[in-house]
């Protein structure tokens, strides 16, 4: 049976993990390939790192650190951020990425989504999509892109249904809302797009601990769930998240202590 | 001390070949990344990755000048490893597109069936229908990480290749086994300890061939 994945997600910039509330006043937490090593000895089930940076000049900063982590840690790695051609989203596999997320210039472009599937398959394509909740009585989420700070005025749920027709495998949802924050999953979002979408849908932003995981699943329907300042700080060990999980009766790959 | 296997690792231009090049070498082989046929002739084993569909690959492999020399080499019964796209190939055809693939293998390559979500991405579980050396010191029903849409489906002819179903909604086959010519759908550079006794294992198997 397919396990529910634990995902920590190292936000990338200039080198550095950093971690910031709603994508702003961000803090050091590491160096990135020590972390992932870390992360995958203690039952990681695949990483994510965001280049939060993403300016084009610092781009090789990107690929020497996603290199360094695949020679590293031998767990499945996203990386996107700032991603806006298949040339881009080529050297950046190349590099050792396994999948690549697409965000803004999806957005902007959303030909990019179906060129880089068509070019490398749409298990490789992850499209990150950033939701703000709009004010009113009916639950409805605006798109948002440039890392939150711009809104879109587009319906997050119906840009989630379009890029999956285009060609995403994946989709990555965060709360905009509640990133960073710790006030758990926006899992009315999340089983807004995953009752859409057939392809699994990563659950991101405002994880505080176990048992909101657990409700992005359960409740939201997410088939992978994302966290960072839990992890990173060691909040919550990813196996005590997992045994929360399998307490929960969700499926999920449990890792022996001390493996690499 | 036995001298180190030297593995090739056909690169046609997709994807990511730095995690197989480093899971390699962490078991002790030594790793060329080849993309043309004069570059096999000194390799004991070949390594096919890859992810994504057929055609465009089978397109690359032609371009490369490969198709031949791949088949001689599935021919001559020589260590052969297919990951993932890589065991696909070795079947007649792919569903995906329609392409011709190696046909080493009778039978097609089908897309997951009651599948509830797709593609299969994640750790799931391999569970053998045989023993068989690659599985050597791993546990029956170990979870190993997928990322696909489309299995090969070896027809009832060639059944007894199959060595491991994997269930996703439906079940497919996960691992086959013919000699020394291996295909798994899972992606062992990317599953953990598991994964790298699995790497190791296809070493031991090439050094014995």
């Amino acid at each position: 049976m397919l396990r529910r994945r634990v995902i920590p997600c190292l936000d990338v910039a200039d080198g550095r993990v950093v971690k910031g509330t709603r994508f702003v006043d961000l803090v050091d937490e590491g160096d990135p390939p020590e972390l992932a090593e870390r992360y995958a000895a203690e039952g990681a089930d695949e990483l994510v790192f965001l280049d939060i940076a993403a300016a084009p000049e610092r781009r090789g900063t990107l690929l020497d650190i996603v290199e360094r982590t695949a020679r590293r840690a031998f767990i499945p790695l996203t990386a996107g951020g700032g991603v806006r051609s298949v040339d881009e989203m080529r050297a950046v596999l190349r590099a050792g990425a396994d999948k690549v997320s697409l965000n803004t210039a999806a957005v902007a472009d959303p030909t990019l989504v179906t060129a880089c599937a068509a070019r490398f398959g749409r298990q490789a394509v992850v499209v990150a999509i950033d939701a703000r909740r709009r004010p009113g009585p009916e639950p409805s989420w605006e798109l948002v892109v440039k890392g939150g700070r711009e809104p879109t005025g587009r319906d997050a749920v119906a840009w989630a249904e379009e890029a999956v027709r285009l060609g995403a495998g994946e989709l990555l949802v965060t709360s905009i809302d509640r990133d960073g924050t710790g006030t758990g999953f926006d899992t009315a979002l999340l089983r807004a797009i995953t009752d859409r979408v057939r392809v699994p849908v990563i659950a991101s932003g405002g994880a505080a601990g176990p048992a909101d995981l657990v409700a992005a699943i359960r409740d939201g329907g997410a088939d992978a769930v994302l966290a960072a300042s839990i992890f990173h700080r060691r909040v919550h060990a990813i196996a005590d998240v997992k045994a929360a999980m399998a307490a929960a009766g969700l499926p999920v790959r449990l890792v022996p202590a001390a493996v690499a | 001390m036995s001298r180190r296997i030297r593995i090739a690792v056909v690169d046609y231009g997709a994807g990511n070949l730095v995690s197989i090049d480093e899971a390699l070498r962490s078991v002790g082989a030594e790793v060329t990344v080849v993309t043309d046929a004069a570059a096999l002739r000194d390799a004991d084993a070949l390594v096919v990755p890859g992810v994504g569909a057929a055609a465009p690959a089978m397109a690359r492999i032609e371009a490369q000048g490969l198709t031949g020399p791949i088949r001689t080499w599935l021919g001559s019964d020589r260590p052969f490893l297919g990951i993932c796209l890589g065991l696909q190939l070795l079947l007649e055809r792919s569903d995906e597109d329609d392409a011709s693939t190696l046909g080493v293998l009778r039978g097609h390559t089908v897309r997951l069936a009651d599948a509830p979500t797709l593609p299969h991405i994640g750790w799931n579980q391999v569970e053998r229908t045989r023993e068989h050396d690659l599985f050597t010191g791993i546990e029956d029903r170990a979870d190993f990480y997928f990322v696909h849409s489309y299995a090969g489906a070896p027809a009832a002819t060639d059944a007894a290749v199959v060595l491991a179903h994997t269930e996703h909604g439906g079940r497919f086959v996960s691992a086959v086994a013919r000699g020394p010519m291996l295909g798994i759908q899972f992606h062992p550079e990317r599953s953990g300890t598991d994964g790298l006794r699995l790497l190791a294992n296809f070493v031991t198997i090439a050094r014995a061939a």
